[in-house]
Order: C-alpha cells, then structure tokens, then sequence
C-alpha cells in the first residue's frame, strides 16, 4: 500500500513537471529548435535508442563510474580505519584534506587532461576525487565515535589486529560509513557528466556536448533525463543494498 | 593469596583539579570467593575493579593475581559491563562465541559451548536473535554467557544490574548466585546497592570516598541460599547501614 501511494506520488510530481515545460514551450517565443518540447525530446529519446547511440554511452559512462567509484570507496575507507586509529598522525594530515575537500573537482580538469590525455581515465580521476573526500572523513570520525566499550571488550577476549579491525572496527563503524558511502555517490554521479564534458569524446556527458555542437537541444534535453533517471536508480540500488547489510545490525534498518 | 592488592593509590586530574581514586588501598582475595565492592559514587570501587581488569594501572602499589603483577586484560579474566557491551552486528550465538574464535576453539565446538552456556543463563532458543531484539536483562545474561564460555578464572562485574528494573535486576542476582556455586568462579562485583550486596557476597568491601578507601571489610556468614527478608539477612544489612552512617540513633515515638 506504502508503495502503491508513493508510485503514485512520483506520476502526479513527474506529471506536474512536464506540465510546466510543456506550458513554458507554449508561451515562450524562443525557436523550438533551441526550447524543444517534452514531446519532441521524447522522440529524441526514441531515436537515441533505435541507433544505439544512448545505451552505447551509458555502457561507456557506467564503466567510469563503477570503477572511479568503488576504487575511491575502498581506498577511502580503508585509509580512513587506518587513520581513525591513529589520531596523532590525522591530526597532521586533516589540515591538508580540509585544504583540498572545498576544491571542486572539476578545478583538477585542466590539469588531469594534460596529464592523462583525453578518455576514460580523466572521468574515473574526477569521479575518485569527487567521491574520495566524504568518504575518507565519515570513516575517520566513524572510527574515532565507536563505542568505547566495544574496544574494552575486544581486549578482554584477546582480539588482536588485524581480526579487531574486521570483526569489530568495521562493522561498529559501518552505519556511519555507509553515509558517506551514499553522500559520495550522488556527488561522484554528477561530476561524472562534468568530467565527460571536457575530459572526453564519450559517455552521457560526451553526448550533451555533441548534442550542442548540433545544435540539438532535444537530445540534450533526452540526455539530461537520462543521467536523472539512471542518478535515481543508482541511488535507490544502494539504498536497498544499505538496508540489506544493515539488517543484520540487529534489525537497526 | 590469589588476588593481592597492596597500597594502590590512583590519582586522575579533572577541571584542573586532583582527585584521589584511591588512598593506599589493600586488598586480599581467596579462589572462589564471591567479594562485593559497596559504596558511594566516587569511592573508587570501579578504578580498583579496572586495576584487577588491566583496564587502568594504579599509579603506586602494587596489583597482583595468582602471583603476578596485573598490567593488561587478559582473557582468563573476563568483565561484565553495565551496557552489556554486546556487539550489535552479531547474533546472540556469535556473540557467544567471540571469545572462543581467539582461543582458536573449532567450529563445531563453538557451537557446541556457546549452547551450553546460553542454556546456563535460561536463553536457549535465542541463538539466531540479534542484541536489539532483547530485553536488557536478556542483553546482560548474553554478556554472562559470553564471559563464562572462555572459562575465566576470575569475572568482574561493573555494577553489571545497574541498568536494569528491580524485579529483573533480583531474578539476574539470584541467577548469577546460582552460576558462582556451580561454576566455582571468584567473582568480583562492583555495586552501589547494599541489598545486592548481601545477597551476593562472601564479604563486603566498604569503601569511601574522597579520597577512595576501604573503611572496612564485611564477612557475610548467609551461606547459599539467602533469603531477603529473613532476619540474619536483615541483620547483615542494618550493619552495612550502620558503616555508611545511614542509621540514625533512633528515637521513635509511636502514636497508636
């Protein structure tokens, strides 16, 4: 029933949204060329399905993704156990990652396209870079939050390292891990399209700039729904892998 | 002697300010006696049970078990926290079973033990729960059960039923009366409640506070089974009142 009436939430919010771009397509005196309509962007959609060309990107998009951010994820927690356990030494690197987290990482673009040329690395570097930071600092603090007497008991029953980190760090650090986890992925989606944009001549972002250098503002327009619907969906995977994984925190999801 | 506690003074530093844990404090423990720590908050009851634990280290004196000289926790003491410190991510079996996987027991053994134990403490049956899916009481008896699974020689309890509602808080007391006479362990138990107190120890060690003391050690002659409204018992207990000032000479009128 829940999910019958938020499916139903979605049409009438998605419904609304088109609404207003049809009504704004309506009145506005601009060339449908440069201001499509939901329906001519809609055909656009069609027809980037019928010749391959969208699925082809997003086969090329979720590529860079996929490995940007797992490698950014598992270096990032993995230094964060490490550094959460020796605050002598974070408290000498954390002014450095203050210094570099407010940097967008699309400020790196120049510098990584000079350094790796132009393809699928400079999109995994920006995604990594996105994804590093909120990653790497929620573990550390996870790790400094947990419990005490989680680590008194681990003494007393003789767990040592590494078996302290796996059987009792990680998992007491989990669930705030696991918001930073998913913080990462929505910001690591949306500086995937910024990175293809310059640093590439394929994937989703790739597509928006063809699009323009056409003058073909419905493809453009498809493009963009495209990188929210799949955003969305990315979004709602890991929601349900969180709540799996958490259930068996003793039912805490 | 087992346990040797000699002239341990601690002292912590707050707001700027020393605080004496305890003022040359001694202490001599046999095998298998049950020994309740009493008294008020500030007493230094629990600095002296981390001290024994290998928790802290005192900062003059010296803390001894079976011979030698206490300098960190070891698995064949185990403590009871009053948070139960159950790891939450682990079911009521596993957790069971914590101490076992680094005494290196196999699988199959696991298991085995950790069912013996959680029959020990009434909670067969619950092997597949998870610690939010009980009460606190039943949180605390995994706790016991966990503890006892290593087969410790000696269990710290730190005000372990602290937590928990009176009625819940005897049915465990009794239980863990029961499990010292079967399982023949030394237990230490920290507790501010004086009723606990005689209705679980061999002797009582009063403590003070400010600065942390023993004022005196109590023998408890109850013997196994205690009741808490028989008369030796109250007996007992109007005594360890009178140690704590909480009797007053009284004068009492009665108007009829």
């Amino acid at each position: 029933m829940k999910k019958l009436l938020s499916l139903k939430n979605v049409i009438i919010s998605v419904s609304i949204l088109i609404l207003i771009w049809q009504l704004l397509f309506t009145v506005s005196s601009y060339d449908k060329a440069l201001f499509p309509s939901p329906k001519m962007a809609f055909d656009a959609l069609v027809e980037l399905i019928e010749n391959g060309k969208l699925f082809e990107n997003i086969r090329t998009s979720m590529y860079r993704f996929v490995t940007g951010y797992f490698s950014s994820v598992i270096v990032a927690v993995v230094l964060g156990l490490i550094l959460g356990r020796i605050p002598k030494l974070f408290q000498y690197i954390n002014p450095a990652v203050q210094l570099l987290r407010p940097i967008s990482p699309t400020a790196w673009m120049p510098f990584i396209v000079l350094l790796f040329g132009i393809g699928d690395v400079p999109a995994i570097v920006i995604i990594f870079i996105a994804a590093f930071f909120p990653v790497l600092l929620s573990t550390v603090s996870a790790v400094g939050n947990i419990d005490p007497v989680y680590l008194k008991v681990s003494k007393n029953f003789g767990i040592k390292q590494p078996a302290l980190t796996w059987k009792v760090i990680f998992p007491a650090a989990f669930p705030q891990i696991a918001n930073g986890i998913h913080l990462a992925l929505g910001t690591a989606w949306i500086f995937l399209v910024a990175g293809e944009m310059v640093g590439a001549q394929s994937g989703l972002g790739y597509q928006i700039i063809d699009a323009r250098n056409n003058i073909r503002a419905d493809i453009l327009l498809a493009t963009i729904l495209v990188i929210g619907i799949i955003g969305i969906l990315l979004d709602g995977l890991l929601k349900l892998i969180e709540k799996l994984i958490l259930k068996s925190w003793g039912g805490a999801a | 002697m087992y346990i040797e506690v000699k002239d341990a003074c601690k002292n912590y530093v707050q707001d700027g300010k020393e605080f004496v844990a305890l003022d040359n404090v001694s202490l001599d423990i046999e095998k298998g006696e049950f020994i309740c720590l009493l008294g008020p908050s500030g007493c230094g009851k629990s600095t002296l049970l981390n001290a024994l634990a290998g928790f802290e280290k005192v900062n003059s004196g010296s803390v001894k078990i079976d011979g030698k000289e206490v300098s960190a926790p070891s698995i064949n003491n185990i403590t009871i926290f009053q948070n139960y410190g159950l790891l939450p991510w682990r079911n009521v079996q596993k957790n069971v079973e914590l101490g076992l996987e680094s005494k290196k027991v196999p699988k199959s053994e696991r298991a085995a033990i950790a069912q013996k134990y959680l029959e020990l403490v009434g909670l067969s049956g619950y092997e597949k729960r998870y610690p939010k899916q009980l009460s606190g009481g039943q949180q605390q008896r995994v706790a016991i059960a966990r503890g006892l699974a290593v087969d410790p020689d000696i269990i710290f309890m730190d005000e372990p039923f602290g937590a928990l509602d009176a009625i819940t808080r005897m049915k465990l007391q009794e239980d863990i009366l029961r499990i010292s006479h079967e399982e023949k362990k030394t237990i230490i138990f920290v507790t501010h409640d004086i009723e606990e107190a005689v209705f679980l120890a061999d002797r009582i060690v009063v403590m003070m506070a400010d600065p942390g003391r023993i004022k005196s050690i109590v023998k408890v002659p109850l013997g196994e089974h205690r009741n808490r409204t028989g008369e030796n018992f109250l007996y007992v207990r109007d005594r360890i009142f009178e140690l704590f000032n909480m009797k007053t000479d009284e004068y009492i009128e009665y108007y009829i």
